[in-house]
């Protein structure tokens, strides 16, 4: 089975690598520890999803980064399996963040064009109506059924001046 | 500021799908004579647009600790994600001036500045600290003498630990001991702190309910007859996924999931019809209440 795994494995090439993709990353807060990965594969051994996933490694997508494989990185699905769970980030023997590296990256994926379905509907949600999930009619009148207060209000305007300053308006238009 | 009154952020994910838990909560924080006052305004913690734009969660977040300063209260919330989320950006904005200026340039827009007065804790968090263990127990009125049970911490209380910065990530105690001032046994089984995949439902739906899965099955597996869980994500996943699990694999699991403040009432003498518990998809009455 392992034979047949390794004569079958991919040969990953060389090509259109990007030397400063590794430096893009460590410049935004959050990438720095990029830097100090040395492999050794704790993130993907303790990572709850590569044990179900058949794809998501972090490791690799850590190694990838800094091979420059850009492309290969920011397009990829893979990338949006991290469930922020946390756990490499604690158990790394080299304190690498990996958890903020990977947001990082997907920070920059968002920006070149990859936004996934399920995310676009959650920026939706919160610049309509400042809760990341839709509080239905029903939801509200149950609410009043079990005694419960109303829901606070809401203040779109000010939801709306934090995503055009920060830039994530204009992230989701595109 | 008055130790037992606390701004209550209720966040997206209860007012969505999880009322049991705000009922159950509400029900406990009225006994130990906690006062919780609504949010003026609310906005989303950030959390779930981290991964869009680190920025706006940023942006977000600090608009509501802003709105917590200015009541000069602290913040209390039921869900993991919002506790660790307000926390760690509140702990990040006191500490690292440059981030600060950075943040106070956007919230200038909205005419808020970040000061650095507030704190942020999670329910479990003001019962062991704020009131501490003895009171809590105080508070069992019948306590329950056959019910084995296993908790659930979720993830964003415990890690990134070196931010969040409560009780041990890798063998966490709070909830163990909150749990067992009840009277019920609190038991352990295999990859406890392991998360339940929620985050991810949008993109996998295949790989989160395996996570769900297998946390089901060590459970039970360990003997245990409830999960106790304090995080809305984290019940979805458990409780109102679990006939999705049962139906997909083709096995039977019902396993019920309490919020640890329905198990906290119940021990406490609060009627079990006062906690809501037919909002839950998997049944909890018989099982549990055997054992009061």
């Amino acid at each position: 089975m392992v034979e047949k795994r390794e004569a079958s494995a991919e040969v990953i090439m060389p090509i259109r690598l990007d030397p400063s993709f590794r430096h893009e990353i460590m410049a935004v807060p959050g990438g720095e520890t990029l830097k100090v990965c040395f492999q050794c594969g704790t993130c993907t051994s303790t990572c709850p999803i590569a044990r179900f996933s058949a794809f998501y490694r972090p490791r690799q997508i850590l190694q990838m980064t800094q091979l420059g494989m850009r492309s290969r990185v920011l397009s990829s699905e893979t990338l949006w399996l991290c469930a922020a769970c946390f756990t490499c980030t604690d158990r790394c023997p080299q304190g690498v963040e990996v958890a903020s590296v990977l947001r990082v990256l997907r920070n920059l994926a968002v920006k070149d064009g990859f936004l996934p379905a399920a995310y676009r509907g959650l920026a939706s949600n919160v610049l309509a109506t400042g809760y990341a999930y839709e509080i239905t009619k029903l939801r509200l009148s149950k609410r009043k059924e079990f005694g419960l207060p109303p829901l606070p209000k809401v203040n779109l305007k000010d939801i709306s001046k934090l995503a055009e300053i920060t830039g994530f308006s204009k992230i989701i238009e595109t | 500021m008055s130790e037992l009154k606390y701004l209550f952020f209720l966040g997206c994910v209860i007012p969505y799908r999880v009322p049991s838990y705000e009922i159950s909560a509400r029900k406990i924080c009225e006994r130990l004579g906690i006062e919780l006052i609504d949010m003026p305004e609310f906005n989303c913690c950030g959390l779930p647009l981290d991964s869009i734009s680190h920025e706006m969660m940023l942006g977000l977040a600090a608009r509501n600790l802003c709105l917590a300063e200015k009541q000069g209260l602290s913040i209390m919330t039921l869900c993991n994600g919002c506790a660790g989320t307000l926390r760690k950006v509140n702990k990040s904005l006191k500490e690292d001036k440059g981030l600060r200026e950075r943040v106070n340039g956007y919230l200038k827009e909205i005419d808020m500045e970040f000061k650095g007065t507030t704190e942020v804790k999670h329910f479990i968090q003001v019962l062991a600290e704020d009131i501490g263990f003895e009171k809590v127990k105080e508070m069992v009125q019948k306590p329950f003498k056959n019910l084995k049970v296993a908790q659930h911490y979720g993830c964003h209380l415990l890690r990134p630990s070196k931010e969040v910065e409560f009780d041990d990530p890798e063998d966490p105690k709070v909830l163990k001991t909150l749990i067992e001032v009840t009277g019920a046994k609190c038991l352990d089984y295999v990859d406890e702190t392991q998360c339940c995949g929620a985050t991810i439902s949008g993109i996998s739906s295949e790989v989160p309910l395996q996570l769900t899965r297998e946390k089901l099955n060590h459970i039970k597996e360990a003997g245990a007859q409830a999960l106790i869980s304090i995080c809305p994500s984290c019940h979805l996943m458990y409780d109102v996924n679990q006939p999705r699990i049962e139906r997909r694999f083709g096995e039977k699991i019902d396993l019920p999931v309490l919020h640890y403040p329905q198990l906290l009432a119940l021990a406490a003498g609060i009627s079990p019809n006062e906690l809501a518990f037919n909002e839950h998809k998997v049944g909890v009455s018989e099982k549990i209440f055997l054992f009061c």
